[in-house]
């Protein structure tokens, strides 16, 4: 192009050339862009939106600060130390008429339940009783009820808790939290759980990462080694489980499992063992029910990159003097290892999540992290730290992941 | 120029579809009533809905949910309602009244409040039906039978695993009155440490032995298959498998802990006369007399008890032989401890 082009003319038309170039290039550009712009809005509205707001909520309540401003306000200059006097009490007891009538002594009381166990109905008690009087002394009402208003502890909470930015539900999934005094402390021991379950699903997910690999990459090599005739029938084995739902296939275990069930007897019948094994409702239960369902995941990737490795290179390591054994491990493994990476994360990133297997075949010990978002989600309907959990889980599983490319190196890993 | 013409076109229509999706379908006349599916809702259309729409021409659409409280409060705060009447458990009834996701409701509308069993009405929620957690054993397995809730963690008397269910309630009343605690102590046990302690101790007698259930559909798979000689579950499972599946399953009614569902109008409803309507028809004394020939659930109107034919009436936790150790589970004392406790026993689980 260039040695056909005059000198002295190229340079003027190669500057308008480069300009339409880009001119042309932007429009393209911005064409494409507008063609993928349906599926950015709608990840956006559906998904980084919705779940964007819901993290926030692990670190953002304001139902205090919503629902009782002039305690808030009355408490400012309290000093933490003895029990507060008959104008904070007022201000509570105008908040409290307030929130009656909004029906919203339920959040106030259920907000501080969560830091004083058992105060929930002591709240909506004394927003009853207070409601009644027109008039003051509060202070000595209140404390009628109930005497934990005359203690400096459920001043102390709802002092905290009037902060609408809160640590408190992220302390709580680490098992910590601010005691009457600000120091950070730990919890009871009896209640002492998150720590435990966050390694607990960290740990049942390496397990089963390792337990698919093993039994994949075998059944990977045969694939990628067979006739297409008979590739094709094992392929539709494997990928069998697709075809039926989760909850179906774990029922299925629990039959195949269970004390009395098809294992056990078999077993029982030719001899090999004389008292019933224990296979279900503990930990051999949820391993053997998540491999069996996320085997195909981490097999898949291993195949597809299996198939296009050339047989020739082992054949040329043989040739060079290579044992069939050594041609496998320094030829043929090192060039499957995008697809044992690319599987492998993608099995443990799934498992992180489980939580319907683990409770029909599992142990009491083998509910994982995400059994209780659900539970907080749903049943107690604390957000907060149903948010909180997820946030956690999110970050360890961003770690584990950053420490995972860094070792293996994400342009390495590949899914076919 | 085509191609960005087109790609606006396409850009717009998947614009309408993401709103068209995410807007609230335009709300049906009908009312919706919503419940828990199973046998349980189809003994409900036969009792309620189809009589009422035959009665006064009126017309319900239901749906089925799972408790999920949390897709309730999802409607309501986003204004977007379009469940009218639900059934709820009490702990979901007192739960929803107090975050304000359900009605105040207004007794005059419904009925006379004093024909209801004592603790048959919340605040917000008018209760349809008793129900019962219970122990249960395969009479063909297990002879002779327990009797009492001592037996339940009696393991030299009844060796074998015990079905319980993966949750503090009930299991800690249980345990106390095992103990030997008298049924009037058992929440203020439940309120002390100390009683907290023992309760928990007690459990920790039979924990080896325990298969822990989450879903009411286990506990009768469980007893068939021979997995546990004994389990803990919900009267009208056991109740059902014995009819329909003729199994020798026997209820021990012994220290039941009854409990009750109530009807809840979801605040926001655009029916809520229909839906005062609904809940007066279906608490009215023949009505609900007439739900117990479809499930073994017992009413929640007393003059609803003598209507019911003897022969059914024997299987329900109403019935007076079954009622005379009955400690009625207490929803104000979960709806304080409940969340903390649930962490605590999973803490226990775990250890």
């Amino acid at each position: 192009m260039d040695a056909v082009m005059p000198m002295d003319a190229g340079q003027s038309a190669g500057i308008s050339l480069v300009s339409k170039l880009r001119r042309a290039e932007r429009t393209r550009r911005f064409r494409a862009l507008l063609l993928v712009s349906p599926l950015l809005l709608y990840i956006l509205l559906i998904f980084i939106i919705p779940i964007g707001m819901m993290l926030f909520r692990a670190v953002y309540d304001p139902d205090i600060s919503r629902i009782a401003p002039q305690t808030l306000a009355a408490l400012a200059s309290w000093d933490g130390e003895s029990v507060p006097d008959e104008p904070v009490f007022a201000a509570l007891a105008a908040d409290l008429k307030v929130a009656q009538s909004n029906q919203e002594v339920g959040g106030l009381g259920k907000r501080i339940n969560y830091e004083l166990p058992g105060s929930r109905s002591i709240v909506i008690a004394t927003a009853r009783a207070l409601g009644r009087l027109r008039q003051g002394p509060y202070k000595a009402a209140a404390i009628a009820v109930d005497p934990i208003w005359g203690q400096r502890d459920v001043w102390a909470v709802i002092k905290r808790a009037g902060s609408p930015v809160t640590p408190f539900y992220m302390l709580a999934t680490i098992d910590r939290h601010i005691d009457v005094d600000g120091h950070l402390v730990r919890v009871a021991p009896q209640d002492a759980i998150f720590v435990d379950v966050f390694f607990r699903t960290i740990f049942i997910a390496t397990l089963v990462t390792v337990a698919t690999l093993v039994l994949g990459y075998p059944v990977a090599f045969l694939l990628a080694t067979l006739p297409p005739k008979s590739r094709n029938l094992l392929l539709i084995v494997v990928l069998l489980p697709f075809f039926t739902s989760l909850l179906v296939r774990t029922t299925a275990w629990v039959v195949l499992l269970q004390t009395n069930g098809v294992i056990n007897d078999t077993l029982m019948a030719i001899g090999l063992i004389h008292q019933r094994l224990q296979m279900i409702f503990q930990r051999s239960g949820t391993l053997i029910a998540m491999t069996h369902i996320q085997l195909p995941f981490t097999l898949l990737p291993i195949y597809s990159v299996m198939g296009t490795i050339k047989p020739g290179l082992t054949r040329a390591a043989r040739s060079l003097g290579a044992t069939p054994f050594t041609a496998f491990r320094r030829v043929y493994v090192p060039l499957t290892l995008p697809g044992v990476g690319a599987g492998c994360m993608l099995t443990f990133i799934l498992s992180l999540g489980y939580y319907i297997t683990p409770a029909l075949v599992g142990g009491p010990n083998d509910q994982m992290v995400s059994s209780f978002v659900a539970s907080y989600m749903n049943r107690e309907l604390n957000w907060g730290m149903a948010s909180a959990l997820g946030v956690l889980l999110l970050g360890v599983t961003l770690v584990i992941y950053l420490i995972y490319t860094r070792v293996l190196g994400v342009e390495r890993m590949r899914f076919g | 120029m085509r191609l960005s013409f087109k790609s606006i076109g396409a850009f717009a229509g998947c614009t309408a579809l993401v709103l068209g999706l995410v807007h609230p379908a335009a709300a049906e006349d009908a009312l919706t009533v919503v419940s828990w599916g199973g046998a349980y809702q189809k003994s409900q259309d036969e009792a309620y809905f189809k009589p009422f729409q035959s009665k006064f021409g009126a017309k319900i659409s239901t749906e089925e949910y799972n408790g999920e409280i949390a897709k309730i409060r999802a409607m309501v705060e986003s204004g977007n309602v379009s469940w009218d009447v639900i059934d709820v458990d009490s702990g979901t009834a007192l739960q929803g009244c107090e975050d304000g996701l359900f009605l105040k409701l207004d007794w005059k509308k419904i009925g006379d409040e004093k024909k209801f069993v004592e603790g048959g009405t919340m605040d917000c929620g008018a209760g349809t039906v008793v129900y019962s957690t219970i122990f249960a054993y395969d009479a063909d397995r297990l002879k002779p039978g327990p009797t009492t809730i001592a037996d339940l963690f009696d393991l030299k008397k009844f060796p074998g695993k015990r079905g319980l269910w993966k949750n503090p309630a009930v299991n800690l009343e249980f345990a106390l009155m095992a103990d030997g605690v008298p049924r009037g102590d058992v929440y203020a046990m439940l309120k002390t440490p100390a009683g907290l302690d023992r309760a928990f101790k007690k459990l920790d007698t039979i924990k080896s032995s325990v298969v822990w259930w989450e879903a009411g559909a286990q506990p009768p798979q469980l007893l068939a298959s021979g997995e546990v000689v004994m389990t803990t579950a919900w009267n009208g499972r056991i109740f059902d498998a014995a009819k329909n599946e003729k199994k020798n399953f026997k209820i021990v009614w012994d220290s039941q802990v009854p409990d009750y569902d109530f009807w809840v109008i979801v605040k926001g409803s655009k029916h809520v006369d229909e839906a005062y309507k609904f809940i007066n028809y279906a608490s009215s004394a023949p009505v609900m007399a007439n739900q117990s020939k479809y499930i073994s659930y017992g009413p929640t109107n007393t003059d609803a008890i003598p209507l019911i034919n003897a022969a059914i009436l024997q299987d329900l936790p109403t019935a007076p032989a079954n009622t005379k150790t009955a400690l009625p589970e207490d929803v104000y004392f979960w709806g304080d401890h409940g969340e903390e406790l649930r962490k605590r026993f999973n803490t226990w689980l775990a250890q």
